[in-house]
């Protein structure tokens, strides 16, 4: 783990995107989530760490209201993007899951072709007037994605017959292609191999940019490497939460501290 | 008596079977000195490997003599019957089966003490009546029975009787051999349960090939007799002649294009009935309905799939079809004022029956195709703000679709090869129509009905029976294959 990087780190401070407060999640009887605040800023890489089952993902799923999909799920407290309750009667789940946009742990395209992978989203939204918009946007989601160069000449090919590291970026692409102000990722490398690894969090990198980016990972070193806040959960609840450099280097809470010197699984 | 030596000897070998096993199985033990831990495999494997060696070569050896007994013994009774007692228009093989007829009267007449088996083996025709002689033990001959005919019954007797004193003989003594050379090699480090195994093993090779073998002789018959109809009638009326019209005096038109235009006109509209509504009901039931609503509403839709198809037909015939009348018949009197059906069997009727049929039959396989569908994937749609039903029209079902499509080419095989539904429901009159209101009949229901009452199977119009199954059997299993290999290049898609 290269420590000095994170220490030299410069942080900006930016704009609150999204902000939670006293949110809770049950699975059926499972308390999933215990009373959870965080502030989440924009143009900023956040991750989210802690050991399997501590309810990262529905943590995650609750900002994109993914829980919504799942019968079982059960949400409470307050989640605002840029001032507005996400959960109130008024927004429609699915518009809001267009503009807060969410890549997966196993990279999964659809059995389409490259070019209709990536017009998706567009298209169910209507975001383009006519063929040559849809081309751009496209073109400019695979540019986004760092994978327009790899995949340029053979954009009818199937999405499918690509490596995982390029499946994982055209899935990137697909989010981004809806013109989303949140990019959530749960686990996105945790399927990829070291080099796909490294080309995707490069690509985060870049897209902190322009959105707002929320991270999972089960690798400590990838939140050091990439993010610039991170947030540790432990058992449904956030454990602490702040610069990725002070959680790293200087922990405040105890429990933090044995997860990352690896006392805790 | 014949068959009593036969059972005798099964009992006996079975009894020596049990008898090893346990003898076995304590020598393994008491080799060991009781010391159970020091033996290769646990006591009762030597039990079975011993059991396996007495029971298995005598009975098998008991089985192939008693299926070639009786044809060799044939072959020798045949030669003595000479040609002169063969009447005209009978034949040989009709006199074989007097000399069996005798033969058996005789067993009984001994069995019930008319005769000792000294008389039974040397009586003559010519000093006894032995017609009314079996007549009285309740053997009813059709005529009087020839001198030669009752020397080769009694040479048949005698040949049965020395060759199943034989057969007891080898059999028993190889049950004795087997059991004897098991017990003796039952030793501690004899690999008894490896033995087991492969007994096991050739065990379940037998049943499979005996599963294959049995369809390979079915296709083979039918061929044969389809063949021997080849023979007989034009192959190229059959395939391409335009009209079906049998006739028990000879010269009949048999040809299969008609029945075959029924046959796909029926199918596809029972497809058309059974794929929209089975392909809603699984995209229901894998997509919105909650589990509770799955649990009931699956077994229900599985009871449909349960009905024998000859009620689906008595359902066609009395509901379907007089409902249908009701619609489009009976003129002034009916609900449209038409008079465009005259008959409750007609295409539509048997088709929207079949229909009803195949619902589950789709139903459950493209249930299991959509759920087959990894949830990542609707994942991903939801994700990107898609609804349910764009998520299910725009990656679900196109994701299925190959997987589907194999499930409507087995509806589709299904359909071509039903029979109660057609029988009932769609008529007899082969025909070129496009009418679905029309009686039509399909091949399936010629094939009963040309195998149905007095059938001479040296005429075509029997015969045809067989080129037809066999012509349905090549379609059915063409679209089988077809069908499975696209679910299965579908399955690796995700996995
Ligand atoms: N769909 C679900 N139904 C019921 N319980 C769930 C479901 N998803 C997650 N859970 C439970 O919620 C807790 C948190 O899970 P998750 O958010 O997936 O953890 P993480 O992503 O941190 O490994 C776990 O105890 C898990 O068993
Ligand atoms: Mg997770």
């Amino acid at each position: 783990m290269n420590d000095m990087r994170i220490l030299e780190r410069d942080v900006e401070t930016n704009a609150i995107k999204i902000a939670a407060k006293g949110v809770q999640v049950f699975y059926g009887d499972t308390h999933a989530i215990k009373d959870v605040d965080v502030d989440i800023q924009d143009k900023t890489v956040t991750a989210f760490i802690g050991p399997s089952g501590c309810g990262k993902s529905t943590f995650l799923r609750c900002i994109n209201r993914m829980n919504d999909t799942i019968d079982v799920a059960r949400v409470q407290g307050d989640i605002r993007i840029d001032g507005e309750d996400i959960y109130d009667r008024k927004v429609d789940p699915v518009q809001l899951r267009a503009k807060v946009g969410m890549v997966f742990q196993k990279p999964n395209p659809f059995p389409k072709s490259i070019y209709d992978n990536v017009a998706y989203g567009p298209r169910i939204h209507g975001l383009a007037r006519n063929k040559s918009e849809l081309d751009d946007i496209v073109e400019r989601a695979l540019r986004n994605a760092a994978i327009w160069n790899e995949v340029k000449d053979r954009l009818n090919a199937p999405g499918t017959g690509l490596s995982g590291g390029q499946q994982q970026r055209l899935c990137i692409a697909r989010a981004v292609a809806t013109e989303p102000e949140v990019l959530l990722m749960d686990e996105p490398c945790s399927a990829l191999d070291p080099i796909a690894t490294a080309q995707v969090e490069e690509l985060i990198d870049e897209l902190r940019q322009n959105y707002s980016v929320v991270i999972v990972t089960h690798s400590m070193q990838q939140a050091a490497r990439v993010s610039q806040k991170t947030a540790f959960f432990h058992l449904g609840s956030l454990v602490e939460y702040g610069e990725t450099g002070q959680i790293f280097t200087n922990p405040e809470d105890p429990r933090t501290e044995s997860y990352i010197t690896g006392r805790i699984g | 008596m014949a068959l009593g030596l036969t059972g005798y000897v099964v009992f006996a070998v079975l009894l020596l079977t049990v008898g090893v096993f346990f003898m076995a199985r304590g020598k393994a033990r008491s080799s060991v000195g009781g010391d159970v831990r020091v033996l290769h495999s646990l006591p009762s494997y030597y039990g079975y490997n011993a059991a396996m060696f007495t029971a298995v070569p005598a009975l098998g050896v008991m089985l192939i003599w008693m299926l070639a007994q009786p044809m060799m013994i044939e072959n020798a009774v045949f030669k003595l019957i000479p040609d002169r007692i063969i009447e005209e228009g009978s034949s040989r093989g009709l006199v074989m089966s007097d000399v069996r007829r005798v033969a058996e009267g005789l067993d009984v007449a001994v069995a019930q003490g008319a005769l000792t088996s000294d008389e039974a083996a040397s009586i003559r025709s010519d000093s006894t009546d032995i017609r009314s002689l079996l007549g009285e033990v309740g053997v009813a001959l059709g005529s009087t029975v020839d001198s030669e005919v009752l020397f080769a019954a009694q040479e048949y007797r005698n040949q049965s009787a020395g060759g199943l004193f034989w057969m007891s003989v080898i059999v028993m003594g190889l049950a004795i051999v087997g059991g004897s050379i098991s017990i003796s090699v039952t030793r501690a480090e004899f690999r008894a349960r490896n033995v087991v195994e492969r007994g096991a093993l050739v065990l379940l090779i037998l049943a499979a090939s005996l599963a294959i073998l049995t369809t390979v002789g079915i296709v083979l018959s039918m061929l044969f007799e389809s063949i021997n109809f080849f023979r007989l009638h034009s192959w190229t009326d059959f395939f391409f002649g335009s009209s079906w019209a049998p006739n028990f005096r000879g010269d009949s038109d048999l040809s299969i294009l008609p029945l075959l235009w029924g046959t796909l006109y029926i199918s596809l509209i029972a497809l058309l009935v059974a794929v929209p509504i089975g392909l809603f009901a699984a995209i229901y039931l894998s997509e919105y309905a909650s589990p509770k609503v799955r649990a009931a509403a699956k077994p229900l839709l599985e009871i449909l799939a349960g009905i024998p198809t000859i009620v689906y037909g008595l359902f066609a015939l009395l509901t379907v079809g007089p409902a249908l009348v009701r619609i489009f018949g009976r003129g002034d009197d009916g609900l449209l004022g038409v008079e465009w059906m005259s008959g409750a069997t007609a295409v539509l009727t048997a088709g929207l029956v079949m229909g009803i049929m195949l619902i589950p039959f789709v139903s459950s396989l493209s249930d299991d195709i959509i759920n087959a569908v990894p949830q990542s994937l609707r994942d991903g749609s939801f994700g990107l703000g898609a609804t349910h039903s764009e998520t299910i029209r725009q990656v679900v079902l196109p994701a299925a679709l190959p997987g589907i499509v194999g499930a409507v080419l087995l509806a589709a095989s299904r359909a071509i090869g039903e029979t109660m539904i057609v029988v009932l429901g769609a008529g007899a009159i082969a025909k070129f129509s496009l009418n679905p209101l029309e009686a039509m009949t399909t091949i399936t229901t010629r094939i009963v009905s040309q195998l149905t009452g007095d059938t001479d199977f040296a005429s075509p119009e029997t015969l045809v029976a067989f080129a037809l199954g066999l012509t349905l059997f090549v379609l059915t299993l063409g679209l089988n294959v077809l069908a499975l290999y696209i679910v299965r290049k579908y399955r690796e898609q995700y996995e």
